[in-house]
């Protein structure tokens, strides 16, 4: 890949040694580093680390390892790991971390495929991984381990204390003062710097090669749009493996020169990350709708007053919260009640919470729930979502501040260039490009095109504003028969965003309009029912009863108004859509374990309702075997009425 | 996690367990209660390093021998020689003093206090400073309390309990309850555990963490372990040497294949006549 653009980096800084080095001499007292140990805190400064990672860097050319090897890393985020990875590459040798919570056969394929000769893991837990599979892995001769306990019994040559390997190093370097330093001088921002295998959901996982070049260039533009600092904190918990970790903690906090903190345990993420309030902090939906969960049941358990005064200002935060973090005008009034909410109730909880020095957050990895979104930007913290992948140093699209938008993943990031092509499928090109697949040349020249764009396989488009929406997998995006795209997907999540709705699944592929499915939320609904006094005997009941409808319906209009703000997919809008009489279960095949519709099933099954929607039907009696929990058998009958919804014409925009 | 490794080994890094000669010695203790008799003439010795087994059924005297061990029951008759001396009247705390320390059957926490300070407790014996002192936070008291946060930072590390430093005890599930205990005998640093059924009402998992910590602090410390358990898998695999109880008599001593194949224990076990 061309990638001269982006080494603009200043003395030459352009391989993640140097990078190093740079800081050691200038900031060699500040923090680089932080690990909890037996409860306290431990720093390393950068100066220390260098000095560090020079001795792991001598004590590995002293075992032989060689320019161009590949070393895995296997555990959880700890100082001694991440100093491993530029060890190897101030040797030449690339880095290839490997997931920590995986099985031994789970890690073979990736150990054979990289042809590992060395290996840095955690602890003995690791070791024993390794030594299971050993025989089956002839090029593997030395492991390296971190934490010596219950190490004592391993007597085994090939195994190397992390001290003594640094203590072999110290004495390489004092015979060959100018071996490491010629090492580093021969590094290219060319070279490979890391190898990421991808998570291989789709046949073998593949190694995904990327250079010093791509990653600095991602981790500079990151850097740039959200003005990281030196003085930054991030607490380093995502496994290393993940392309997200290897950016965040590791390419920015080289680049921008800012501190990583690793947890004592992942048991202990949540207290650490309130001891250590980053700066700067990443978490998949899940652990931030855990976080809520948590405030608001302690929060019942408040006494009154408190109960009260907490209400009164999380509605002042909906109303305004967002929008004064965005800058954007906001009535004088809303403004002081903010500010005396910020007082006394905001700050505290961002501090409970571990976010009071946040100054951005970061999600990604599944769509996040838009109310879930709101409530933490109300409350002043900076939560924005980002778009990338292994193949891209996780960096395409970022939402800049003030441009936040639920649905969109933001801008592309500074170098990247980015294109839809027919069949939506976004094309990405830049800098931070992958090299290639990992002796996969076969695999690399299918995704990349022939102007240079890596395929994503995602599909989505530029809204009018700029920013890129992601609305499926490209494998999964059919088409209207009007030719217009249609993204079940898209759909369904924004369906499934309202309490009310738990599952959809959307018809339209080669059809002339877009019908569904819903299934309604037991709880979320029977709670509803029940403070409107309407009675219901079981799902099928309250799921036909027309108050219920009703409600639904309120909600697909809702979906079809926002669909219809996007001209690429106000002809997805749902004309018509029934509530099933069951809940899609797994035990019947209609969900996968993982509780993903199986689409083609579920239109086989309920055929007979898809060509009640189609043919213009009002209502369709079905009878439907289920499963119960205990084996047996049963039946569940009723008439579905189906019903019609509002559609909005398309909000057209000079594009 | 670096050249804090070196000072973080808890103690003299024993060299790999190997079982040494008699530490305790037990010779015809009888023990009674009024007109009931507790233990009737039992004798068998402790070696240092290894793992003893007690076992026996209910009502057999196995934790009343533990308390004979630690000081707590003063028997009738017999001698106890420990470390060569011959022990004469001694309170429980001596025990503690002299490096003896246990575990209970019904977990004894300090249910309001945190999972750290039921584990600094286990340090009292150790402490020099006085009441004042340490209410000035003055002098010793300071570098005495950060030395003892230290050796109990380092018992919750090798527990693996960093995660709940600072809940208090009662708030948490019995397996790690029976955890803290064990980290607060631990934190003594003792050189004999005693253990009275560390294992009971735990599921199959907890009991696979707990035996592999018994065998670490064995392995590790060279901390000689004295066992009561019902659990006859987890007596049989991880025991060095098992002695049986019945009614307040010894009826088998041995390594674990011997007892298994005893007629006596047998029959104690399972009943006359299978």
């Amino acid at each position: 890949m061309p990638v001269e653009a982006s080494i603009a980096a200043p003395d030459g800084l352009h391989t993640f040694p140097r990078l190093l080095f740079h800081h050691a001499r200038v900031r060699g007292d500040a923090p680089a580093m932080r690990e909890k140990d037996l409860g306290i805190w431990q720093t390393w400064t950068w100066a220390e680390v260098a000095d560090r990672v020079r001795a792991l860097a001598c004590g590995l050319a002293a075992l032989g390892f060689r320019r161009g090897d590949n070393l895995a890393v296997i555990g959880d985020n700890r100082p001694h790991l991440y100093m491993m990875m530029t060890a190897v590459q101030c040797l030449g040798g690339v880095p290839v971390p490997l997931y920590q919570d995986a099985v031994a056969t789970e890690m073979l394929f990736v150990l054979q495929d990289a042809g590992i000769r060395f290996a840095m893991v955690e602890d003995q837990e690791q070791v024993d991984k390794l030594l299971e599979v050993r025989d089956q892995l002839p090029l593997l001769e030395h492991i390296v381990y971190d934490d010596p306990r219950g190490m004592r019994h391993y007597n085994q040559p090939f195994l190397h204390d992390i001290h003594e390997l640094m203590e072999m190093g110290r004495i390489h370097d004092r015979n060959h003062p100018d071996f490491l330093d010629t090492q580093v001088e021969q590094g290219h921002y060319d070279d490979v710097s890391v190898m990421l295998y991808t998570s291989g959901t789709t046949g073998k996982p593949k190694g995904v090669c990327q250079t010093h070049a791509a990653f600095i260039a991602a981790a500079q533009g990151g850097i740039e749009v959200d003005h990281m600092t030196p003085d930054g904190d991030i607490l380093s918990y995502l496994p290393m493996a993940w392309v997200g970790d290897h950016l965040f903690s590791f390419a920015q906090a080289m680049v921008a020169g800012f501190t990583i903190n690793c947890p004592e345990s992942g048991d202990t993420v949540m207290t650490d990350l309130r001891e250590i309030g980053p700066t700067y902090y990443f978490a998949p939906p899940r652990v931030f709708e855990g976080l809520l969960t948590q405030v608001m049941i302690r929060m019942e358990d408040a006494g009154a007053i408190k109960r009260r005064l907490f209400h009164y200002f999380m509605a002042v935060a909906k109303r305004c919260g967002a929008e004064i973090l965005d800058g954007k005008p906001v009535p004088l009034t809303d403004r002081l009640l903010y500010g005396l909410g910020n007082f006394l109730v905001y700050g505290p909880l961002r501090n409970v919470l571990g976010l009071s020095r946040v100054r951005v957050a970061y999600t990604a990895g599944a769509a996040i729930g838009p109310d879930l979104f709101r409530f933490y930007r109300s409350i002043g913290i900076n939560l924005k979502q980002f778009y990338g992948q292994t193949e891209t140093c996780a960096y395409v699209c970022l939402q800049p501040d003030g441009e936040i938008k639920l649905d969109s993943v933001g801008r592309p990031g500074p170098g990247v260039e980015i294109r839809i092509a027919d069949n939506g499928e976004v094309l990405v090109k830049g800098p931070m490009l992958l090299k290639g697949y990992y002796k996969r040349p076969d695999a690399t020249a299918e995704s990349i095109d022939g102007d240079g764009f890596f395929m994503t396989g995602d599909a989505g488009f530029i809204d009018e504003d700029g920013h890129l929406k992601i609305i499926d997998r490209a494998k999964d995006v059919g088409k209207l028969s009007n030719g217009a795209m249609f993204a079940p997907n898209y759909i369904e999540n924004k369906l499934k965003f309202f309490q009310h709705i738990k599952e959809a699944v959307c018809f339209g592929h080669d059809r002339d309009r877009v019908c569904a499915f819903l299934n309604i939320d037991m709880g979320a609904v029977g709670n509803w029912a029940e403070r409107r006094g309407i009675a219901y005997s079981g799902y099928t009941d309250l799921a036909g009863k027309p108050e219920v409808r009703d409600l639904i319906l309120a909600c697909v209009n809702e979906v079809n108004a926002a669909l219809a703000n996007d001209a690429m997919v106000a002809d997805s809008q749902i004309h018509r859509f029934l509530v099933l009489h069951k809940e899609l279960d797994p035990d019947d095949d209609e969900l996968t374990r993982t509780r993903k519709v199986r689409r083609n099933f579920v239109a086989e099954k309920y055929a007979v309702l898809i060509d009640a929607l189609y043919t213009g039907k009002d209502s369709q009696f079905i009878e439907t075997e289920v499963k119960f929990e205990d084996g047996r058998r049963g039946k569940v009958a009723a008439n579905l009425r189906i019903v019609d919804a509002r559609t909005f014409p398309a909000v057209k925009k000079a594009a | 996690m670096n050249m804090k490794l070196e000072t973080l080994v808890i103690d003299p890094p024993a060299p790999t367990r190997k079982i040494g000669g008699v530490i305790l010695d037990l010779q015809n203790i009888s023990l009674r209660f009024g007109g009931v008799k507790a233990l009737t003439d039992i004798s068998f010795d402790i070696r240092e390093h290894e793992i003893r087994a007690i076992i026996g059924p209910n009502g057999a005297g196995k934790s009343s021998m533990l308390n004979v061990i630690n000081g707590v029951y003063h028997p009738q008759e017999g001698r106890i020689v420990f470390r060569g001396q011959e022990r004469r009247q001694m309170e429980p705390h001596m025990a503690a003093t002299q490096g003896i320390a246990r575990t209970f059957q019904n977990i004894a926490l300090f249910k309001g206090m945190t999972v750290l300070d039921n584990i600094m407790t286990g340090r009292i014996t150790k402490m020099k400073s006085t009441f004042v002192e340490h209410a000035l936070w003055f002098g010793r008291a300071r570098q005495e309390e950060l030395a003892h946060r230290r050796k109990a930072e380092e018992v919750i590390d090798f527990l693996e309990i960093q995660h709940i430093r600072k809940t208090p005890v009662g708030r948490l599930p019995y397996g790690l309850q029976k955890r803290v205990e064990l980290g607060r005998a631990l934190a003594a640093e003792p050189s004999m555990l005693l253990l009275d059924e560390p294992m009971a009402g735990m599921n199959v998992e907890e009991k696979q963490d707990m035996c592999r910590f018994i065998l670490d602090v064995n392995d590790q410390f060279g901390t000689t372990i004295v066992l009561i358990e019902h659990d006859m898998g987890v007596v049989m695999d991880i025991s060095d040497r098992v002695v049986v109880l019945d009614y307040g008599k010894k009826i088998g001593d041995g390594v674990p294949d011997e007892v298994k194949n005893n007629e006596e224990v047998i029959k104690a076990y399972l009943g006359a006549g299978h």
